[in-house]
């Protein structure tokens, strides 16, 4: 939990829970889709924290655990459309990878819905906002992290 | 300093201010209406009240008009203060009941109705537009007059004013958009148009003129700036607060010494003015095509939304009209671009609004660039009509403003009138407008268009050697084309510059780095306001002083712009007083900005990978506008992940790759020669491998041009010559290239010759294996010897011409080439006697089913040798039957002419091809005429087919070796179709030629030279600096199980063995050449064997857990 989810968490579980969500943007796309969601003054929930890498194929599942184990509500792994990556084909290896993720998840009993992978391009700000408020949504149907410290 | 108390925040600040002021420095908005910064505020409007807190009592005032003291307590919100605004509000809203932005203020404060009486005024009486007049423009052309309720604003006497100057600062800075200039004075103010925006939006005079300008400062119009023009205004010094503006800038002529000009001063569109027909200029809804894509622009004048000019509603139907001012008597070229700019357009429209109808009338449709042909199919998909008819006018419908435009649907007879709701011209290139008097400053010959004049064998050299011409001033072009010319330019002029290559650089010196390694972190932490972009939202220095509570933080300050040249200074000054062996800057992104900052520790002998930036701004404060607290604390999440993560920053040293200057070019073509003699004039030793065992590849087919003072023959002679007596070339003929090891700078080849193996290295490869004439399977060709192919039928024409050129000298030079290179077994009938009519069939093996692309170069090929063969034989017969002829570019001059000789163009549709057959000896080919809509047969003596361009099929082979991929096509496939046409996306290696795609001989010289040239960028240099985010093997942890080998993109690891204390030891070599530091193998590896440096596992997880770090 952070500074800005203590005033907001206090009172009544589900109906002020603000989730906070780890966002993995990689450089050349999704990152610069987050810069262009700024530059348009596209206004979203602040639940997110972005964390910055070169490409999505090089978020190691155990990041992703750590994550949600220590009680993230969520995390959000962007990156290149398929046939866009910098690295012609990282972001197919990070995709190849979520399946192995889910079933990690399985085992810490943490719901796959709190993990999902999308594709956001540099030019596709007002994509990049509905993902983010899909994702916002979705993590608040499931509830807070039974991590949460 | 004055300190004060705002909303029970304290602030300091500069004495003189006011309290509206200081309340704006902590981001705390209060209403007002007649409050302006660059004027004296007056206190007239009454809404920016607030409450200042004594002692023992309280009072109302008006922030503007109230100066801030020391001590001062000021409340802005309190129930007092809300309820006189409200009051004020029910005031002015009974004065101007009508007035949006009065109504849209009480709505905002609660107040739903007036109790006063209504007076249906749009002033409120607030006086800015009298002061702006009296005190920034020291005019006084307005004031106000009268008394009590008969008050008002107006020019002296309510008669016209006569000193008013029509500057429109009124009209600017007037809250309830009250003023009307012609009620002022009878002077016509002129409107600044945004050129940009061609002209659909306006402008101010002080202005940024593009989004994408480099720098992107704003810039003042002298032409129309009030102090230059009157020595007034200056209204835009107060508003900005970095101090930036500079009244005294003046332009200064410079004299540079230069061995090599190039030319490239673009085109102008063609001013549809010209065209009256179509209403342009006189109907609000027909604009340029140009217009059209700054309406389609998420910065444009409808910020991304389709609307129609006369009533900025949405379109439901959009006609374009292409070829305006191309392809007629006056303009007697085609513009090559229209086409695709008008599908491009229409298939964004149609994202925008799905049920969006666009409807393009067009002459032919000439998508003959890679990958056009599919694009132009994708556009028809999405359901863009596309219907062969020009409309010869349009006309408005007076009510509406819709327009009427007359035309037969395809190929019908009847005529058929539609409305449209909007017309976009697509309009024309023309040559930029000066480029007469450049081509007289620099002495160039123009053509009769006003392009500049080139040769086909020397595409971007002028009239005057030294002065090199490229882009659309040659010739209108697309932006690939635009491109790999502008690169061919480029390395002509290194041709001649070689020994004075680098003698300008100058470099950059750095302190010595200091050693940080095993010291504690120290971390400064730079907080930026960005002006009000964070700071006006977010509470700068609590984030500031929240920094300073984080672990190893030791020096923390907030700046007005953290990226100002001051800044940078004090970052230096506080790097060395504080010792600070780490950086935090929280400001923007580090897409645009770490560079700088990287750079600026450097310059403070700190390592610049020790270096790391918060994002509060584009990620926080820009898309929390609205919620301030929030973003606040977000902001201070953010510092403190990128803290954690400096904390643990590790100093890295950029790679220096050494460069083999040598260079490798595969193909003997046309386009392997030209690049290789590129190279060796630049003085870079070229190895050229040819598969067969001569030089020239298709380039040996062609004995003329359509422009008949070419003399292609000769001219290959002449490249061979050169090719074959330059001393910086190696030349392997009946050679191929068995293997190519290594990246760029440092390639390790082994060719194969009839001599043996040979193995030589080099730092760059050039590939320029060409295309083959398709074979065709269809319309009897290989069965019927009176069936030939375009190249063939130019052989048969060479040799007739030969025979035929009556009293000729045999031993002519230009015979006795003609005659050595024409192929000794003949093709078909030996010679065209008896041929009195020729059938030509275009588009064979291109445009269907096995060949989705277009080949470009058929039309223009099929005019050429039907001119050639009218000439031959007048009486003869010549029929073309095409879908569209696409004579892009000045090859249109020559369809032109064809037409004019006597060639008939007969159009087939798509889906009727025409049959060939030959019944009783008699070869006849029939089809269906869509115009006569009959179906009709030609007898003919010849059928000539136009087979397309076929990729060669050892490109696979080749493409594997170089690790680089093909297209759908099996052509090369570049990094990036519009702009890095030459480049693979694998460093070092470029492509050129038809390898790439179809093209003519001038394009495949152009893209060749293009090649050339980026490839000498590697070559020139003796080391090469690369950036230091690379993956590192941790040899301990590495236990050689190779999972990270298969999925790395760039085949930059391998699994080696060594003998480690008596025993075989498995590990992963990592070739730092060819490692980009993408990070795959990393998120494979089970045991962190492999980490890449800046994005280390371990240096994310520090900022997970920081994230999750429970707060206070």
């Amino acid at each position: 939990m952070t500074e800005s989810q203590t005033s907001t968490t206090e009172g009544s579980a589900t109906e002020t829970f603000e989730p906070l969500i780890i966002t993995f943007c990689c450089n050349w796309c999704s990152y610069a889709g987050a810069d262009l969601a700024g530059t348009s003054r596209l206004q979203y929930p602040e639940n997110i924290r972005i964390i910055r890498v070169m490409c999505s194929g090089m978020v190691h599942p155990n990041l992703i655990i750590e994550a949600l184990s220590k009680g993230a509500d969520g995390v959000l792994m962007l990156g290149c459309h398929p046939g866009d990556c910098h690295y012609l084909d990282g972001n197919l290896r990070a995709q190849a990878r979520v399946e192995a993720i889910e079933l990690l998840l399985d085992d810490l009993g943490i719901e796959r819905e709190r993990f999902r992978l999308e594709w956001v391009s540099a030019a596709e700000g007002p994509r990049f906002v509905e993902v983010i408020k899909g994702m916002i949504k979705q993590i608040k149907e499931v509830g807070p992290s039974p991590y949460k410290q | 300093m004055i300190s004060l108390t705002i909303d029970n925040r304290k602030i300091e600040v500069e004495e003189g201010l006011n309290v509206l002021q200081a309340a704006g420095k902590l981001g705390i908005k209060i209403p007002t209406l007649c409050y302006h910064e660059s004027l004296k505020p007056y206190g007239a409007c009454r809404v920016c009240l607030v409450e200042l807190i004594w002692p023992r009592s309280s009072n109302i005032q008006a922030s503007c008009v109230f100066p801030v003291q020391e001590g001062l307590v000021v409340r802005t919100n309190t129930e007092r203060v809300l309820k006189t605004r409200r009051m004020m509000l029910e005031l002015l809203l009974a004065r101007c009941p009508d007035v949006p932005r009065i109504k849209e203020m009480a709505r905002e404060m609660g107040v739903k109705e007036s109790r006063f009486t209504k007076k249906n005024d749009g002033c409120i009486l607030c006086g800015l537009c009298t002061r702006v007049c009296q005190e920034r423009m020291g005019v006084g052309a307005i004031n106000f007059i009268n008394r009590g309720s008969d008050r008002k604003i107006s020019p002296p006497y309510d008669k016209y004013s006569e000193i008013c100057i029509t500057c429109g600062a009124c009209k600017v800075v007037c809250p309830t958009d009250a003023v009307d200039l012609s009620k002022v004075t009878l002077n016509k103010p002129k409107s600044i148009k945004s050129e940009f925006d061609a002209n659909l939006a306006q402008r101010s005079s002080i202005y940024i003129p593009y989004p994408q300008a480099v720098p992107k400062v704003p810039v003042i119009d002298r032409h129309t700036c009030m102090y230059f023009l009157k020595d007034v205004c200056k209204s835009c010094e107060n508003f900005c607060e970095a101090n930036a503006i500079n009244y005294d800038q003046k332009d200064e002529t410079k004299e540079l010494d230069v061995g090599a000009v190039i030319l490239s001063p673009g085109f102008e569109l063609f001013d549809a003015n010209l065209k009256q027909e179509f209403g342009f200029g006189r109907y609000p809804n027909v604009i340029s095509s140009l217009q059209f894509e700054r309406v389609l622009s998420a910065s444009g004048p409808y910020l991304g939304q389709i609307l129609r000019s006369s009533d900025q509603k949405h379109p439901r139907k959009i006609a374009f009209i292409q070829c305006v001012g191309s392809r007629e008597v006056d303009r007697n070229y085609c513009s090559s671009v229209c086409c695709m700019y008008a599908t491009k357009e229409a298939i964004i429209a149609k994202e925008h609004e799905p049920d969006l109808e666009c409807h393009i009338f067009y002459i032919d449709l000439r998508a003959f660039g890679k990958g056009f042909e599919q694009y132009y199919e994708r556009a028809k998909e999405l359901g863009v009509k596309y219907t062969r008819c020009r409309p010869s006018a349009v006309r408005e419908v007076p009510a509406t403003k819709n327009l009427i435009l007359s035309y037969y649907p395809d190929d019908s007879e009847e005529k058929k009138d539609e409305e449209f709701d909007m017309v976009v011209l697509s309009c024309g290139l023309n040559p930029p407008a000066g480029a007469r008097d450049m081509a007289k400053l620099f002495n160039v010959e123009l053509n009769k268009d006003g392009f500049c004049r080139t040769g086909k064998f020397t595409p971007v050299e002028t009239s005057r050697s030294g002065i090199y011409a490229c882009g659309p001033f040659v010739e209108p072009k697309d932006i690939p084309e635009t491109v790999m010319e502008a690169s061919g330019a480029a390395s002509k002029a290194m041709g001649l510059l070689t020994e004075a290559r680098g003698t300008l650089v100058a470099k950059r010196e750095y302190p010595a780095e200091k050693k940080v390694e095993g010291e504690e972190p120290r971390v400064g932490v730079f907080v930026c306001h960005c002006g009000k972009n964070i700071g006006g939202i977010a509470d700068v220095p609590s984030i500031r002083d929240y920094a300073k509570s984080l672990p190893n933080v030791v020096y923390t300050e907030d700046n007005l712009y953290t990226c100002s040249s001051d800044t940078q200074k004090k970052i230096k000054d506080m790097i060395k007083e504080h010792n600070l062996n780490r950086v935090v800057v929280a400001s923007c992104t580090p897409r645009t900005h770490e560079a700088l900052f990287r750079n600026t520790c450097r310059e403070a002998g700190l390592n610049p990978y020790l270096f790391e930036m918060a994002n509060i701004r584009d990620h926080n404060t820009w898309v929390h506008m609205k919620e301030p607290e929030k973003a606040t604390a977000k902001a201070k999440d953010l510092v403190r992940i990128a803290v954690a993560k400096a904390r643990v920053l590790e100093p890295l040293q950029n790679r220096f790759l050494k460069i083999v200057h040598d260079a490798l070019v595969i193909g003997g073509g046309l386009s392997g020669m030209s690049a290789a003699l590129d190279l060796a004039n630049q003085g870079f030793t070229t190895h050229l491998v040819e598969r067969t065992g001569e030089l020239g590849g298709n380039m040996k087919h062609i004995y003329y041009l359509v422009d008949e003072k070419y003399e292609p023959q000769k001219e290959l002679l002449s490249i061979i010559e050169q090719v074959r007596n330059h001393s910086h070339i190696k030349l392997y003929l009946s050679s191929n290239v068995k293997t190519i090891e290594g990246s760029m700078g440092n390639f390790k080849t082994t060719v194969e010759t009839q001599g043996g193996d040979v193995e030589f290295k080099h730092g760059t490869v050039i590939v320029a294996t060409g295309a083959e004439e398709y074979k065709p399977k269809e319309y009897l060709y290989g069965q019927d010897s009176m069936v030939i192919t375009q190249v063939q039928f130019e052989e048969k024409i060479a040799r007739q011409l030969l025979s035929k050129s009556p009293g000729s000298n045999p031993s002519s030079k230009k015979q006795e080439l003609v005659a050595t290179s024409l192929p000794a077994g003949q093709v078909g009938n030996p010679d065209l006697g008896s041929v009195n009519s020729v059938t030509m069939i275009q588009c064979v093996g291109s445009r269907d089913k096995e060949h989705p692309y277009c080949s470009r170069i058929c039309c223009s090929m099929a005019v050429k040798n039907a001119m050639k063969f009218k000439k031959l034989k007048p009486a003869a017969d010549v029929y073309v039957l095409y879908r569209d002829i696409r004579t892009y570019g000045f090859n249109e001059v020559y369809y032109r002419q064809a037409r004019e000789a006597g060639v008939i163009f007969l159009r087939y549709k798509d889906d009727e091809k025409p049959e060939v057959a030959r019944t009783n000896g008699k070869l006849t080919v029939t089809m269906n005429d869509p115009i006569l809509r009959k179906k009709i047969a030609l007898n003919t003596d010849l059928v000539v087919l136009s087979a397309g361009t076929a990729p060669i099929p050892g490109n696979e082979e080749l493409a594997k070796k170089l690790k680089v991929p093909l297209n759908q096509d099996k052509f090369f496939l570049e990094a990036h179709m519009k702009l890095r046409p030459v480049d693979f996306s694998t460093d070092g290696v470029y492509l050129s030629g038809l390898a790439h795609s179809p093209k003519n001989v001038d394009e495949s010289i152009v893209q060749s030279c293009g090649a050339a040239s980026r490839a000498a960028t590697i070559l020139a240099q003796d080391i090469i600096e690369l950036d230091a985010i690379v993956s590192e093997v941790i040899d301990a942890n590495c236990d050689g199980c190779a999972y990270c080998i298969d999925p790395c993109p760039y085949h930059a690891l391998i699994l080696t063995e060594y003998m480690k204390e008596g025993s075989i030891k498995k590990t992963v070599e990592r070739d730092l050449a060819l490692c980009k530091g993408c990070g795959v193998c990393q998120a494979t590896c089970p045991k962190a064997g492999i980490v890449v440096n800046n994005f280390k596992l371990s240096q994310l997880m520090e900022m997970v857990n920081a994230t999750l770090e429970p707060q206070e």
